[in-house]
């Protein structure tokens, strides 16, 4: 049961990492290396807002993600765009995206570290509760919550509404959907400007209970393209689903086998799902 | 439009190069450092290593320098991001020697990047007074470079003082023979659980739980809750910055009940205690200090009307220290001769806010090894010739 609580709890926190660079690579096909540095900026937000001004994170989550729809969408509309008109093929968007965003990834770090060069300490609703018998605290359950609610109702964007269609046609095929009338760069300017407010009000969530500094958002970008990868490339299901078997697996070895073998058990299952769907549990086989 | 562009940039070039030559007159000391100033140690470089160099620098500024022979020279500092990278570090460490050609260094933060620099720096004879470094192996480190000073102590001092705490308590029978013990798996981690396997064993006790952790793990609970299991007396880990936290943050929600909590690297931060108050109070750490020695006091008071922060229970003085031994170095030795410096730092005893540091093969033995925070004060409760330690206290919940 411990497993099961601390595993789901944990999913949730990689669910809110993922989610966003699901949006963003998978509609918007920008391989977004700065993912984790977006993050990080809502962590940073946060730390600053409740350290300063005693402003509440959840407050803060609520707040940052207009901010960082605005701002991603203006990163989208100005530094991407002009590498999606350029590239001929799939690939060397990826190529350029890659290396664009890598670039930004320290330009972030850089105004982080100007603003707070050490860490972002500080508890916010770390009291302890009982789910089923099993100890946990609160702010991993918001984080959970938090992970429940926009996953749902991505899943419930994507498949119910008008919009949500388009985005998920373009997140199918760029040039067909062209030709069905769907405005594709709005579209895929949309998916990023979403990926990136999800994955900064993620960030603030989590910083309540992980402690953070300016330069860690490597990590999260890392984890984030693994279950990503693993669930499949533009599909919100996939992406929770290899959340959450990341998360109970990872929490099952270190309970019962060694805390130390939690990240090649990770990377072991990342190996075999590439081994043998290499295109993700829900991603679609390219033709 | 391109010829435009390139003057530009030549221009730009142009300005780059005259600057710094502007701002340097005759009488500066340039001193150099690589700093980490983004990158996994970059948040214990900022609380221990940047603001010390600056006080230091703006205290010896303030009263017009350093005399060198005769001669006022002020301080200047020259400075590098390494991104925590090694590779960047050499690089950087080059720079600063061959094209900025610095007087003096700062040794860098963290062992492994004294000893990846030792050699670069030696070539060069700089001297190196080396603070946030702690191994085993200073004889044969000061063998290879005669030019790498090490001032924090040893593994095994930082071991031996956690293993006597243990000791001291269970003989007085305050705690069993219970110890659970988890480390960082990284050089750092695995080789401090390495030596207090042997001696906590030696000493008779027995590990209930002992486990190692991926560095960065994102979720501890797993770790605290296996250790709550084993029912030990006291919890021991030989942890990292980020995971220090994880680690309170998992005892707090776990209720962890043990009479001896101790966490390694960064618990003697402004900041653990900034996160979580007076829940940690008698949370034992490595490292700590006297705040009630005078010149401590004093120095204390200065670091934070200097840089605005509150300097750390731990290395931050001897930091502060270190860059105390260099510039008296330099003064003693009255010239900016790299090898006459390194050999007057050898031959002479320096008086700074740690006392007076003198050294032996390179290692001066005076270090604070085990603190505790004690309402809202980490003090120093055990270290080697040092003055000031406090009585260890028990852990009793976390409220």
């Amino acid at each position: 049961m411990d497993i099961l609580v601390s595993g789901l709890l944990l999913a949730g926190t990689y669910a809110l990492m993922a989610l966003g660079l699901n949006l963003q690579y998978g509609v918007a096909r920008i391989m977004n290396l700065a993912n984790g540095e977006m993050l990080v900026l809502g962590a940073l937000a946060a730390f600053w807002l409740y350290i300063n001004a005693q402003v509440s994170p959840l407050l803060t989550v609520v707040m940052v993600g207009p901010i960082a729809f605005i701002g991603n969408w203006l990163i989208y509309r100005f530094l991407l765009v002009p590498l999606v008109k350029r590239s001929k093929n799939q690939g060397q968007l990826e190529v350029d995206s890659i290396l664009a965003t890598f670039g930004m990834s320290f330009f972030i770090v850089g105004i982080m570290v100007s603003i707070e060069g050490g860490f972002f300490a500080y508890k916010y609703l770390s009291e302890t509760i009982s789910i089923l018998g099993s100890t946990s605290s609160l702010n991993r359950l918001a984080a959970f919550l938090l992970a429940v609610v926009i996953g749902g109702s991505l899943y419930l964007w994507l498949n119910r509404t008008r919009t949500g269609v388009a985005v998920r046609a373009v997140s199918v095929s760029t040039e067909a959907a062209g030709l069905v009338g769907i405005d594709v760069p709005k579209m895929s300017a949309l998916a990023f400007a979403l990926g990136g407010a999800v994955t900064s009000m993620g960030g603030s969530l989590i910083s309540t209970f992980y402690t953070l500094d300016a330069s860690v958002g490597v990590i999260f970008t890392m984890k984030a393209l693994i279950i990503v990868i693993m669930g499949g490339v533009g599909d919100v299901r996939g992406t929770i689903v290899a959340a959450i078997i990341l998360g109970i697996v990872e929490t099952a070895v270190a309970t019962l086998v060694d805390p130390g073998l939690t990240l090649a058990s990770a990377y072991f299952i990342f190996l075999l799902i590439l081994l043998f769907r290499p295109q993700g549990l829900f991603g679609r086989r390219t033709a | 439009m391109k010829r435009r562009t390139n003057l530009k940039l030549a221009a730009a070039a142009a300005l780059a190069l005259a600057l710094p030559q502007v701002a340097l007159a005759e009488d500066t000391l340039k001193l150099g450092i690589v700093a980490h100033k983004t990158g996994p140690l970059a948040g214990g470089e900022k609380v221990t290593q940047t603001p010390n160099v600056q006080l230091w620098i703006h205290e010896v500024n303030e009263r017009g320098g350093l005399n060198v022979g005769g001669t006022q020279m002020k301080v200047e500092l020259v400075e590098y991001d390494d991104k925590t990278n090694p590779g960047e570090h050499i690089k950087a460490a080059n720079r600063l020697i061959n094209q900025d050609n610095v007087h003096f260094i700062v040794a860098p933060y963290g062992t492994g990047f004294n000893i990846a620099a030792a050699p670069i720096y030696g070539k060069s004879g700089y001297p190196m007074v080396a603070v946030s470094a702690i191994t085993d192996k200073v004889d044969e480190l000061a063998e290879r470079f005669p030019n790498l000073f090490f001032t924090l102590g040893t593994t095994t001092a930082f071991v031996e003082a956690v293993r006597d705490i243990l000791v001291e308590q269970r003989d007085a029978g305050n705690i069993g023979n219970k110890v659970a013990m988890v480390n960082v798996a990284d050089a750092f981690g695995i080789e401090l659980a390495d030596v207090a396997r042997q001696a906590f064993t030696d000493a008779g006790f027995e590990l209930v739980y002992d486990k190692s952790y991926p560095l960065g793990t994102p979720d501890l609970s797993p770790v605290m809750k296996g250790a709550k299991a084993s029912a030990a007396d006291a919890f021991i880990a030989w942890s990292y910055p980020p995971d220090s936290f994880g680690l309170a943050e998992q005892a707090i929600i776990e209720d962890l009940d043990v009479s001896i909590y101790y966490s390694a690297v960064a618990t003697s931060f402004p900041a653990f205690f900034g996160a979580y108050g007076s829940k940690i109070d008698n949370v034992l750490g490595a490292g700590g200090t006297n705040v009630d020695d005078p010149k401590i006091a004093a120095y204390r008071q200065a670091h934070e009307e200097v840089t605005g922060a509150t300097p750390d229970f731990w290395a931050s003085a001897n930091t502060y220290a270190a860059l105390e031994v260099l510039g008296q170095a330099i003064e003693g030795a009255g010239t900016l001769d790299r090898n006459t410096v390194t050999q007057y730092i050898k031959d002479n005893s320096f008086d700074t806010i740690m006392g007076t540091l003198d050294f032996e093969n390179n290692f001066s033995e005076k270090f604070w090894t085990v603190g505790q925070w004690q309402d809202g004060v980490f003090r120093g409760v055990k270290g080697v010739n040092v003055d000031g330690a406090v009585d260890v206290r028990l852990k009793d919940g976390w409220k």
